[in-house]
C-alpha cells in the first residue's frame, strides 16, 4: 500500500514539477511592474489583530489636517468616528469640532434630488453627527479642476481596494506564486491596502532616482514614487516630518504620519474588523467543541462495523 | 426510492396520513437508503454542497433586502450593508466567501466522481445532472459577481457577455439582448439581479432532481462496485448523516477562518473601486474559479474558436460516461488510469495559474499545451485507456473489499 501510494505520490509530483517548471521557464519574462511595496506590522494584523484607538485618532488628525483638503471619504459620516472599534471619540468632541471648524452641508450631500427652503432656495446649515463627512469639492469636474485634471480617489474604501498581494507583486515563477498565495493564508494576510499606501507616502523622490525604468522619463507637473504603478503621480508629496501636530504627544515624523494615515484608511475601508474578529474567534470555538461532539457520536455509530 | 420501504406506520394519525398523503414514509425511507460501507471523506462533499447552497440563499435573501440594482447606487448600497446593517459585513462576506467555497467543494465532489467512476452505468443521468447544476452555479456566480458594480464587476461583465458577440449572424442579438443596449449599463445589472436571483431557484430544483437519481441507482463507493451482499451497506441515517455532519462542521472551519479572518483574499482589490466605464482596468481577471476557462478561452487564437473550446472545455464532462470505456469504474485498480488522473487535475491547476496572468508570451504557449492535455485525456487518453489498460483484480464485494478475502472465508 505504502510502495504504491509513493509511486503514484512520486509520479504525480514528477509531472507537476516537469509542467511547473516548464512554465515558470517559458514565463521567466514579463510581469513585475518594479513597484516598491514593504510589508509593515500593524495592530489589526492576525486573529487577535485590534485597532489602536490611539493611532486610528492620530490618523484621523492627519486626515484632517492634510488628505481632507483634497480627498472625499463620502461613505463615512461624522458619527462613525464615535462608534466602537473606531477612532472612538467622544459624540461630544465631534459636536465640538463640526462647531468649530463651522462646518456647513449642503442639503442633501448627494448630487440626486433637492431640498429646498419655504422660497424654493438650496440651503446649508450646520453638519450633524448624521451627516456624511463633508467633501472637500462640490463634484468630480470641479476637483479635476482644481488638481491639474487628476481627480483625488475617495478615501472611503481606498484602504481595500489599493490591497497588495501574492500576484499583484509581480513575481515571475510557479512556484514562488503558490508559496506566496498559502503563505498569506497562513500568515493570515489581509494588510495589503495599508501597506501600499504606507510604502506611497514613503517612496517620493525630488528627482528621478538611478533605480529608475530605463527610459524613465518624468511628465511636467507630476513626482517620482517608487510605489506607485508607473512612479510617476500627480499628486505631491502629501505628508513630511512635522506637518501634523499630534495632540497625543507622538512624535510627529513622516513615518509616523505615514503609518497613523494608513491604519485610519484602513479603518475607514473595515469599520467593523475588531467586532468581526472577535466574532469569528467565537465561532471558531463554537465549532471547534461541535466538531469533537460530531466526532465522538460517528465513532461511537460506528463502533461495531468496520470500513 | 429504490428499496423497500422501511416505514411501518404506528399511530392512527400516521396510517390516516399514510393512505392519504405519504410524506412521512418519503422521509423515512429517504433517510434509510442502503448506503455501501466503505464511503470515504470524499463522499461527504454532496451534503457540504448542500449546505452551501443554503447559506447562500439565506444570505442572499437578506443580502437582496438592502441591495439596490441601480448603477449609481449599487455599489454604495453593497457598502451600506457592510456598514450600517446589523451582522451585515457578516452576512455579505459569508454570501462573496460562501460562493467560493461553494465552488471548492464542486471541483472535490467533482474530481472525487472522476476519480472513481461514479459517471458510469447506471448513474449517467446523476452525472449529467451534476454536470447541469454546475453550469447553473457558473452562471449565478457570475452574475453575483456583477452586482456590487465594482471595476471588475463591470468590466468582468463585459469580457464575458463579448463572447457571445462571437456567434456568428445572431451574436450581436444575443449580447445586446443580455446588455439590455449597447454596452454593460443600467438595464444590464438590473436584469442580471433579477436572474441572479432566478438561477439558484433552478438550481434548487435541478438539485432535487440530482438527488432523486441518487436514490434510484444508490451511491457509488471507492471501489466502484454494486452492493452485493446485505452486509454490503449500511442505513444512510445516522451512520453516514453523522459522518456527513462531522465533515461538515471541519469543512465550516475553513469557511468560517476565511470569512472571518481573511474575508478579501479570494476577491480582487479593484472591485473596491466603483465601476467606471471610462477607465479599463490594466487586467482583467475573472473570480478565481472561472480562471482555467478563461485560460482555454486566451489560449486560442481566434475569437470565435476560444468561445467553442471554452464551452467545450466544459460540456465535454457531461460526456464522460461514454468517453470513458473502462468497465472498471474506479481508479483504485486502473493503475495508468490514474496517472493520467492526477495529470488532469495538474492540468486544472496549471491552467487557473495561466488564467490570472496576462495573456502574452510564454505563458499562451504554456495554455495551448495544456489546453490540449485537457481535451486529449478526454477524447483520446480515456477511450484507449479503457481497451486496452491492464486493470487490477476487483474483489468479489465491497465486504471482502474492507475486510479483506480471508477474513471472509473465515467468517463462512
Amino acid at each position: 500500500m505504502t510502495v504504491k501510494f509513493f509511486k503514484l505520490a512520486s509520479g504525480f509530483v514528477a509531472f507537476t514539477a516537469g509542467l511547473g517548471m516548464l512554465s515558470s521557464v517559458v514565463m521567466a519574462a514579463g510581469d513585475g511592474g518594479g513597484q516598491h511595496f514593504a510589508k509593515q506590522s500593524w495592530s489589526f494584523g492576525g486573529v487577535f489583530g485590534r485597532y489602536d484607538q490611539k493611532q486610528l485618532r492620530r490618523g484621523f488628525e492627519v486626515y484632517k489636517g492634510v488628505c481632507t483638503g483634497c480627498h472625499s471619504m463620502n461613505l463615512l459620516s461624522y458619527r462613525n468616528l464615535t462608534q466602537p472599534g473606531g477612532p472612538e471619540y467622544g459624540e461630544d468632541y465631534i459636536k465640538a469640532m463640526l462647531k468649530s471648524d463651522e462646518v456647513e452641508v449642503n442639503l442633501p450631500h448627494n448630487d440626486e434630488g433637492e431640498i429646498v427652503n419655504e422660497d424654493g432656495d438650496l440651503f446649508t446649515r450646520p453638519a450633524a453627527l448624521s451627516d456624511r463627512i463633508k467633501k472637500p469639492y462640490a463634484n468630480d469636474k470641479a476637483a479635476m479642476a482644481a488638481n491639474g485634471g487628476a481627480l483625488p480617489p475617495d478615501f472611503s474604501v481606498i484602504g481595500k481596494a489599493r490591497a497588495m498581494h501574492a500576484n499583484h507583486e509581480g513575481i515571475p515563477g510557479l512556484f514562488t506564486w503558490v508559496f506566496a498565495l498559502v503563505k498569506d493564508v497562513v500568515t493570515q494576510y489581509q494588510e495589503g491596502g495599508p501597506d501600499y499606501i504606507y510604502t506611497l507616502m514613503t517612496n517620493y523622490h525630488e528627482t528621478v532616482p538611478e533605480n529608475a525604468p530605463k527610459d524613465f522619463s518624468l511628465p511636467e507637473g507630476k513626482h517620482y514614487n517608487a510605489a506607485f504603478p508607473g512612479h510617476a503621480i500627480s499628486m505631491a508629496p502629501p505628508l513630511s516630518d512635522g506637518i501634523v501636530d499630534y495632540t497625543d504627544g507622538t512624535k510627529a515624523t513622516l513615518d509616523q504620519h505615514a503609518k497613523d494615515i494608513s491604519a485610519f484608511l484602513m479603518w475607514a475601508a473595515e469599520p467593523h474588523l475588531n467586532a468581526r474578529k472577535r466574532r469569528g474567534f467565537m465561532v471558531l470555538i463554537y465549532l471547534a467543541i461541535l466538531s469533537l461532539l460530531l466526532y465522538g457520536v460517528k465513532r461511537k455509530i460506528w463502533e461495531d462495523v468496520k470500513h | 426510492m429504490a428499496h423497500e420501504s422501511v416505514y411501518t406506520p404506528n399511530s392512527g394519525i400516521e396510517k390516516w396520513l399514510d393512505e392519504r398523503l405519504p410524506i412521512i414514509r418519503l422521509g423515512v425511507d429517504f433517510m434509510a437508503m442502503p448506503t455501501p460501507r466503505n464511503l470515504n471523506y470524499w463522499w461527504t462533499f454532496g451534503g457540504i454542497l448542500f449546505f452551501f447552497l443554503m447559506v447562500q440563499i439565506i444570505t442572499g435573501i437578506i443580502l437582496a433586502m438592502h441591495y439596490i440594482p441601480h448603477e449609481s447606487m449599487a455599489f454604495d448600497s453593497v457598502e451600506h450593508i457592510v456598514r450600517d446593517v446589523n451582522w451585515g459585513d457578516m452576512l455579505q462576506n459569508m454570501h462573496s466567501n460562501g460562493a467560493s467555497f461553494f465552488f471548492i467543494a464542486v471541483y472535490i465532489h467533482i474530481l472525487r466522481g472522476m476519480y472513481y467512476g461514479s459517471y458510469k452505468a447506471p448513474r449517467e443521468m446523476l452525472w449529467i445532472l451534476g454536470v447541469i447544476i454546475y453550469v447553473l452555479m457558473m452562471a449565478s456566480g457570475f452574475l453575483g459577481y456583477v452586482l456590487p458594480w465594482g471595476q471588475m464587476s463591470l468590466w468582468g461583465a463585459t469580457v464575458i457577455t463579448n463572447l457571445f458577440s462571437a456567434i456568428p449572424f445572431v451574436g450581436g442579438a444575443i449580447t445586446e439582448l443580455l446588455w439590455g443596449g449597447y454596452a454593460v449599463g443600467q438595464p444590464t445589472l438590473n436584469r442580471f439581479f433579477s436572474l441572479h436571483y432566478l438561477m439558484p431557484l433552478i438550481l434548487f430544483a435541478f438539485v432535487g432532481l440530482h438527488i432523486w437519481a441518487l436514490h434510484v441507482v444508490g451511491s457509488n463507493n471507492p471501489d466502484g462496485i454494486e452492493i452485493k451482499l446485505k452486509e454490503d451497506s449500511l442505513p444512510f441515517h445516522s451512520y453516514f448523516s453523522m459522518k456527513d455532519a462531522f465533515a461538515m462542521v471541519l469543512f465550516a472551519m475553513i469557511y468560517v477562518y476565511f470569512v472571518f479572518f481573511m474575508p478579501d483574499y479570494m476577491g480582487h482589490p479593484d472591485n473596491y473601486v466603483r465601476a467606471n466605464p471610462m477607465v479599463t482596468p490594466p487586467h482583467i481577471v475573472p473570480e478565481w474559479y472561472f480562471l482555467p476557462f478563461y485560460a482555454i478561452l486566451r489560449a486560442i487564437p481566434d475569437k470565435l474558436f476560444g468561445v467553442i473550446f471554452m464551452f467545450a472545455a466544459i460540456a465535454i464532462v457531461a460526456f464522460l460516461p461514454w468517453l470513458d470505456t473502462s468497465r472498471v469504474r474506479s481508479m483504485r485498480y486502473r493503475p495508468t488510469a490514474k496517472l493520467f488522473f492526477w495529470g488532469f487535475v495538474a492540468t486544472g491547476l496549471l491552467l487557473g495559474y495561466l488564467g490570472a496572468k496576462p495573456a502574452e508570451g510564454g505563458y499562451v504557449i504554456a495554455s495551448r499545451i495544456l489546453t490540449a492535455y485537457w481535451f486529449l485525456y478526454f477524447i483520446v487518453a480515456l477511450p484507449l485507456l479503457g481497451w486496452t489498460q491492464k486493470t487490477k483484480t476487483l474483489p468479489g464485494s465491497i465486504t471482502e473489499a474492507v475486510l479483506g478475502k480471508d477474513a471472509m472465508k473465515n467468517n463462512k
